[in-house]
């Protein structure tokens, strides 16, 4: 089994943030092998951000396939680069708090959620990364939920104060994701 | 061992660290930034230094100062930098300077793309600045090859006093894997390692002329000039018996062989599983060392089963295909699957390439 | 209604800059872009950039320009403007493309009195490669080479670039300014119009230093930056006119 993940939006909405916490729960907590590639641009600022992860249990080729089979897209710009990268049948996160084109596939499955405003609601914009990860995670069970929250535990440990409001941020992105693969 | 997650760039420094280099000296470029940042923060805990060089020039020309003190030493750049690094390469082989650096390459000629690419495999192997000299170049395709093959480096550049290249490119540089680091070597061997250079290092010297130091990058009379490049001969010579490294995948059957390096050789090594899983008859090699270069692993090829070579890499025009026709010595076909500019080799356009020699449309 | 501003011709109309929120490098662009309007220059220039931020506004340019390699634009500048000496050939460079990997190309086209102007947007910091020392960096100021902060004892103290030229014969016009309020803005321009008309009257060598921020790689949101120019930057580098020839009795 090999996972193709590609996360994507505008810098400083912790896409980099949720492909590492991604895939450093792969390794430090399951034997699974596992890429993670930032792509970089000469702009220090400005345009898209976005990293690729893979997850597989044998050896990794490339760390970026052509072919995703799943995106975790944060806005405009990114939907419409990204888009044509998913595989027929693939699964499309997608955070609607800041996109308001229609979506044209027909063959993949859509999660839409509203994560900025979820955030907001939390308290603080800055944990949108935190609720998408745990969108992400409740709906694909890739990892535990206890395993990545780990991770975000332990690289937020110089901020214990952010915690309790991180922890929100994840199990609010839990719940929604769990329910949306119930339906 | 335990499973650290590391990034490229950081991975070769620590890795250098680990093996007792104690000196480091760059200058900023994308995509090998990491490392002299890696330093700039581990070097201070390790009582080794860490300067930022106005230049590629002043930087290498800094790490030949350093090395000639007998301190395991290392520089980096990527692609148009490491050109203006070849002069004090250049200098540090002509007098027989260990040293240690890396090359994380983007796209070019020129200033080119910040973006991964191979289009340095020339100047790399076969001219890495004026004078016909040779080195071992490493090319890793994983991380972890990557921290190896940094931290044996520092060993070879000591044992033949000769500079050691890293080729690694902006993949290899930018991504993190899953890793395991070697062990740190105690500072009393890393002294000793200094210690043993003391006979021909720079650091003073009884006033016994024969026996100073002389850190000689060329010679004015004909016939020491002469004598030192057949010394060194003699030196690049033993490479081929001794120091080969590649990496034969399932080429005693194959009826199609792909060969490619570095960051190539990897999504190589995932296209002929796919292909094998699909029925057809793939096999790799893929050069670890690509100097000296693994000529006698095409030996092991069966010819008479064997459509046809497909030489991977990201670059155009070829340059890595051109070792490898020298290899195959036209006992079959040699076509290329190529990219450039930053683009990312494509495992597709690998399965492309095979299926066309498959069906003899090449 | 009256037309009292368009944006000047000398930029494209249909590009998006590269610069991220708060830099300076499009405003000394604009203004550059403005003077060579104003002196109907337009057919005659030549842009040099060096390599960094400074070369993000290629694209959108609507004047010739040339890339050099990075800290070479004075010796690029040489060979342009000594062939062709009726074009109006300007370098733009960033600190650690001007002073660092490029200062003896850039002290020895001073030295020489070249007949060009050096355009010096002084940063504090390299910025495209991500935040690592420069020349200029200020004591203290943390960057990503310099992780604990800039010290005297191991970097050396902040380059003066206009100063250091000062004690060549040569240069014609040495001048520092600044993008940090509206009024140095207007004594930018007015500096680099000054320094355009020595080279175009064959004065010889011109330098505008403009010191300006990069609030990305300062870590700092755009308008603290401007406090950091005018409280942390300014006191390191004072402006004003260092050299003017014109103004030195014969
Ligand atoms: C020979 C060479 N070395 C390094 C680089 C990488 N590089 C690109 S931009 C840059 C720094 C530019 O900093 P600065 O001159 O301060 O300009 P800014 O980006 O701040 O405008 C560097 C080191 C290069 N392109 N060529």
């Amino acid at each position: 089994m090999e996972t193709n993940l590609c996360v994507a939006g505008f810098g400083g909405q912790g896409i980099m943030t949720l492909g590492k916490f991604l895939a450093d729960t792969v390794c430090h907590r399951t034997e699974k092998n596992v890429t993670f590639f930032p792509s970089y641009g000469a702009e220090q600022r400005g345009g898209t951000a976005n990293c690729y992860v893979v997850i597989s249990d044998g050896k990794i080729g490339a760390p970026l396939g052509e072919v995703m089979d799943e995106l975790i897209i944060m806005n405009e710009p990114s939907l419409k680069k990204f888009l044509k990268t998913l595989k027929s049948g693939g699964t499309l996160f997608l955070n609607n708090s800041l996109i308001n084109c229609e979506v044209e596939r027909e063959d993949i499955t859509l999660i839409e959620i509203p994560a900025t405003q979820m955030a907001l609601e939390i308290g603080n914009i800055k944990v949108l990364n935190i609720v998408m990860l745990g969108v992400y995670i409740g709906y694909t069970g890739i990892l535990s939920e206890e395993a990545v929250w780990k991770t975000i535990e332990e690289n937020l440990s110089r901020k214990a104060s952010l915690l309790p409001l991180n922890k929100k941020a994840y199990e609010a992105g839990l719940a929604y994701g769990r329910e949306r693969r119930g339906k | 061992m335990t499973r650290i997650f590391m990034k490229g760039c950081e991975a070769i420094a620590e890795a250098a660290v680990r093996a007792g280099c104690r000196f480091f000296a760059g200058y900023p470029i994308t995509p090998q930034n990491e490392i002299p940042e890696y330093f700039a923060r581990r070097m201070p805990e390790v009582g080794g230094v860490f300067i930022q060089g106005e230049s590629e020039i002043a930087s290498v020309n800094m790490v030949y100062g350093a090395a000639s003190s007998g301190t395991r030493a290392m520089t980096s750049s990527s692609s148009c930098g490491i050109s203006l690094k070849s002069e004090g390469i250049s200098y540090a082989a002509s007098a027989r300077i260990p040293m240690v650096y890396c090359n994380v390459q983007r796209g070019g000629p020129g200033v080119g793309a910040i973006q991964p690419a191979q289009q340095d495999y020339f100047q790399a192997t076969k001219a890495g600045g004026n004078g016909g000299f040779r080195m071992m170049v490493f090319a890793p395709s994983t991380v972890q090859e990557a921290i190896d093959l940094t931290y044996g480096a520092f060993d070879y550049a000591d044992r033949d006093r000769n500079p050691v290249l890293i080729l690694a490119d902006g993949v290899i540089g930018t991504m993190m894997e899953p890793v395991s680091l070697p062990e740190m070597k105690p500072e009393s061997e890393i002294e000793a390692i200094k210690q043993s250079k003391l006979k021909w290092a720079c650091v003073g010297h009884e006033l016994d002329y024969p026996n100073r130091s002389w850190i000689e990058p060329g010679h004015w009379n004909t016939a020491d000039m002469q004598k030192a490049n057949e010394e060194a001969l003699k030196v690049y010579e033993a490479w081929e018996v001794n120091d080969v490294k590649v990496e034969e995948y399932m080429i005693d059957d194959a009826e199609v062989v792909l060969s490619a390096y570095g960051i190539s050789g990897r999504i190589a090594a995932a296209a002929v599983d796919k292909l094998r899983a699909a029925g057809i008859k793939a096999g790799l090699i893929r050069p670890i060392t690509v100097s000296p270069f693994p000529y006698s692993s095409y030996d092991k090829i069966d010819y008479k089963k064997c459509k046809g070579i497909l030489s991977i890499e990201m670059s155009i025009p070829a340059q890595f295909a051109e070792d490898v026709k020298s290899a195959v010595k036209e006992r079959c076909l040699v076509s290329t699957c190529l990219c450039s500019g930053g683009n990312i080799m494509s495992e597709q356009a690998v399965i492309d390439g095979v299926k066309k020699i498959m069906e003899g449309r090449v | 209604m009256n037309l009292i501003y368009t944006r000047t011709k000398t930029i494209q109309e249909d590009k998006v800059s590269g610069f991220c929120p708060g830099c300076m490098h499009s405003t000394v662009i604009k203004l550059i872009g403005e003077v060579i309007e104003e002196l109907n220059v337009v057919d005659k220039t030549c842009c040099i950039t060096g390599i960094g931020c400074c070369g993000l506004h290629m694209d959108y340019i609507a004047y010739d320009t040339i890339t050099a390699p990075h800290g070479r634009a004075c010796a690029v500048a040489t060979g342009i403007k000594r062939t062709n000496p009726e074009s109006l050939v300007f370098t733009y460079q960033g600190d650690g493309d001007l002073a660092a990997i490029g200062l003896a190309e850039t002290l020895s086209a001073a030295n020489r009195g070249e007949n060009f102007t050096v355009i010096f947007v002084n940063n504090g910091i390299y910025g495209m490669t991500g935040g690592q020392m420069a020349p200029t960096t200020l004591i203290g100021m943390k960057a990503s080479t310099a992780p604990a902060g800039r010290n005297a004892k191991e970097h050396g103290y902040p380059m003066h670039m206009c100063e250091l030229m000062n004690v060549l014969t040569a240069p014609y016009y040495l001048v520092r300014t600044s993008c940090n309020t509206p009024a140095n803005v207007t004594r930018t321009k007015n500096a680099i119009k000054q320094a355009f008309k020595n080279q175009l009257e064959g004065k010889g060598f011109s330098m505008v230093e403009i010191v300006t921020s990069c609030p990305t790689n300062w870590g700092m949101d755009a308008l603290s930056a401007l406090d950091f120019i005018q409280d942390k930057m300014l006191a390191e580098f004072p402006l004003g006119v260092i050299r003017d020839k014109s103004k030195e009795a014969d």
